[in-house]
């Protein structure tokens, strides 16, 4: 019988002797290369951090084939980063290049540090999600395939932070992101009522939706929707599988941009939804990957050094930013949900 | 493989030069036959352009009531493998520092027990281990206990805390992110694994304003790192930094938000205004070995984080602009214990903080849990006088 709430695996056990020696003491940082970070400590002493792109959907072989790495170059020290990049950590300056080289022949491609595309994160999508509007895996292999240039390069504008859910529920928490990719629904649940009167607690479900659509159905022992008033969150089908909220037919993806999490310069920014619709086009998703695509180019091409996405955005004006993406505004750009009215422009001065 | 297993759309996605995860399913499903049905799952979830699993019911490991997230595949007569697929959430080390063999002994577990499929890591951050029949949950359990390993939060509890990389190796971490995200998870444990709130609860740790782990955006409990002085400019580096090319004028001084920053081109000499401040971190990101961070270090309590389902995405607003960070971390956990019975009392089903807080009033909230109100709790004040005067308000007076 196991031993319960023994908490997490104590971190420490797991730091490269030189962090331990200089845990606190580091000094300042700079990039060797693109993926490669080096920390010099206070002491003189140097980490350096090789950074490696993971697919994150992993098998244990490839979990023990980056252990093998790091056994052979760097003493069995890694660690995983928050956007799911391997960092293989050592002191020996000598080590990095054999490192990479062997990296890249795994099939490991070394980059993503500093003014660059990083690892997109991501959700479970059809590999393993009872909501999602769309797959997730495979948009940002086709994704990363096609941007893998600015995985391997630092000389962007600034970061690059790209982002998938596979539905709005967001596990993948993706609205501060400079792109979101993000699985939308787009019709209104199809009640199947024998499974509402078999288990589902009415009141819970009517509570669930947050525009008031769903209504309780007593001479049915059921529910109804108001169609124009679901705005097809799905939090309804959480509730209840009764509430089938997934449409092969109509669900896709929207693209919001210009999110960033990072204090620096400006604050915070949520992403802005630019492109509402785009289709489920498996296996390599072409108009998504075509529209991301355009969004970074566009970006490249006009930001100033240093402006993240949404920085960029915000000085040049959305309404720029429509023109130059050469990407249609539509009605469905305009919110009309809770916090719209911030959204909109109170003022006389803009651009053309 | 066998003829009716052929994947031709999922093959597309093992060309290009990212990693693929298709090739790392193939790889699990040379040696394990739910991983294989799962390849199989999933080409038709590319055929049919929808997903194929059933909403999870309640499955878990004996004394615990989270961790654990039940998957059924609604096509089980096709997929017999899936029929049972269930997640285990795995609670990660601080920082998802590892060493190869803590690695390995995970791998060794999970290739007994389970699909060989994982997440490193899931979005809060735990080891996830994807892909296993009910009967194993409690043997898979067992085993990673004896090795020293616990699990993560699912349901309505505390979601695994995770943090930056912080002082193990940043210069910028203003407290020590990895031991209060260990200290804190190993306090609230119950919380953790016994599911008994309105609804999940996060908190992430980011050692600076930079928050790598996206702490303001994501999590009901947003600590991040500041300090109370004033950064502190090494004018031998700043020197360096003017030889070296650098444009300190333009990249660093025009970019900071408060125009804090004063640069003298002739005696490449860089001046703060102390309370012009407001500790972003872009002069410290553009010139690390000139500029530091002050010396009275410390977080700002940031809540009510989350994403877009339902009332729209928030992200954390100021709560306490700066507590010392330190062990034991007592004024942390009695804030947040406050805080907790509040939103136990008064949240209503799949209501997150920030929700119950904007329902409520800001103001509601402040006084229930005791907090003083400071002007760095809001961007500017109220435009309206609607306020919600009280009867002590008029007792001032008399």
């Amino acid at each position: 019988m196991a031993k319960i709430d023994i908490g997490p695996p104590d971190y420490r056990k797991n730091l490269h002797p030189v962090i331990i020696k200089n845990y606190g003491q580091w000094k300042f940082h700079d990039y060797v290369k693109p993926g490669v970070l080096r920390h010099v400590a206070h002491s003189g002493d140097m980490l350096y951090s090789i950074r490696a792109g993971s697919p994150r959907l992993v098998s244990i072989d490839f979990i023990r084939d980056i252990c093998d790495l790091a056994d052979e170059y760097c003493g069995g020290y890694l660690r995983f980063t928050s956007r799911n990049n391997i960092e293989f950590l050592t002191d020996d300056e000598t080590k990095i290049e054999p490192l990479i080289e062997a990296c890249e022949a795994k099939g490991l491609p070394v980059g993503g540090t500093g003014a660059s595309l990083s690892n997109i994160v991501h959700t479970q999508g059809w590999v393993h999600c009872h909501t999602p509007a769309t797959d997730a895996s495979g948009i940002v292999k086709a994704v990363m395939d096609d941007l893998f240039e600015y995985f391997k390069r630092d000389d962007l504008p600034a970061r690059l932070r790209v982002a998938l859910a596979c539905c709005l529920n967001m596990c993948g928490a993706v609205h501060c992101s400079d792109i979101a990719i993000l699985g939308v629904h787009r019709t209104v649940p199809v009640i199947n009522h024998d499974i509402i009167r078999k288990g589902t607690e009415i009141p819970t479900l009517v509570a669930s939706c947050p525009t008031g659509a769903i209504r309780p159905d007593p001479k049915n022992k059921s529910v109804v929707i108001k169609d124009e008033k679901c705005m097809y969150c799905g939090n309804c089908y959480t509730m209840s599988p009764g509430m089938q909220i997934m449409d092969p037919e109509n669900d896709g993806i929207a693209i919001l941009v210009g999110g960033k999490v990072s204090n620096a310069r400006s604050v915070p920014m949520f992403s802005r939804l630019v492109i509402p619709f785009l289709p489920n086009n498996p296996p390599r998703w072409p108009e998504t990957v075509e529209a991301v695509r355009n969004i970074v180019e566009t970006w490249i091409k006009h930001a100033r050094k240093g402006e993240r996405v949404g920085e960029w955005i915000e000085r040049i004006g959305w309404e720029r930013f429509f023109t130059l993406a050469d990407i249609p505004f539509s009605d469905k750009c305009i919110d009309d949900y809770i916090f719209s009215r911030e959204t909109f422009r109170t003022t006389a001065a803009f651009k053309y | 493989m066998p003829e009716d297993k052929k994947t031709p759309q999922l093959d597309e996605l093992e060309k290009g030069p990212w990693p693929s995860f298709v090739t790392e399913m193939k790889r699990a499903a040379e040696k394990n036959p739910a991983a294989s049905d799962l390849l199989g799952l999933l080409e038709r979830s590319y055929e049919d352009k929808t997903g194929h699993w059933k909403h999870g019911g309640i499955v878990g490991v004996r004394g615990y009531g989270g961790g654990v997230i039940g998957r059924y595949t609604d096509l089980p007569e096709e997929f017999p493998n899936l029929r049972e697929f269930h997640t285990m959430r795995v609670n990660h080390p601080s920082g998802w520092f590892y060493t190869s063999e803590s690695l390995r002994e995970i791998c060794d577990i999970w290739e007994k027990h389970g699909s060989g499929l994982t997440n490193f890591h899931g979005s809060t951050g735990d080891i996830i281990l994807l892909g296993m029949k009910t009967e194993e949950l409690q043997p898979t359990f067992d085993e990673l206990s004896d090795a020293g390993y616990d699990l993560g939060g699912s349901g309505s509890d505390l979601r695994s805390p995770s943090c930056c990389v912080g002082p193990a190796r940043c210069e910028y971490a203003c407290y020590d992110t990895l031991d209060m995200c260990y200290d804190i998870t190993n306090e609230f444990q119950d919380e953790l694994h016994r599911p008994m709130w309105p609804y999940k609860f996060k908190i992430k740790m980011s050692g600076c304003a930079n928050d790598c782990v996206a702490a303001i955006a994501r999590a009901d409990c947003s600590v991040i790192g500041t300090w109370r002085d004033t950064i502190i400019i090494d004018q031998e580096e700043v020197k360096k930094y003017a030889e070296s090319g650098m444009n300190i004028q333009r990249v660093v001084c025009d970019k900071c938000p408060t125009r804090a920053l004063e640069y003298d081109a002739e005696k490449k000499e860089l001046t703060v205004i102390p309370e012009d401040c407001s500790r972003c971190m872009h002069c410290i990101n553009m010139m690390p070995k000139a500029i530091q961070p002050g010396k009275e270090k410390g977080a700002s309590i940031l809540m009510g984080g989350k994403s877009t389902i339902v009332k729209s995405a928030f992200m954390s607003w100021v709560i306490v602009p700066f507590m010392k960070m330190e062990p034991p971390y007592d004024e942390f956990k009695d804030m947040i214990r406050r805080i907790w019975d509040w939103w136990d009392e008064n949240g209503k089903t799949r209501e997150r903080l920030g929700e119950l807080i904007y329902r409520v009033g800001m103001t509601t909230f402040l006084k229930e849990v005791g907090l003083p109100p400071v002007p760095q709790m809001v961007f500017r004040p109220r435009a309206n006088p609607y306020v919600f005067w009280q009867p002590e308000d008029f007792e001032e007076h008399k």
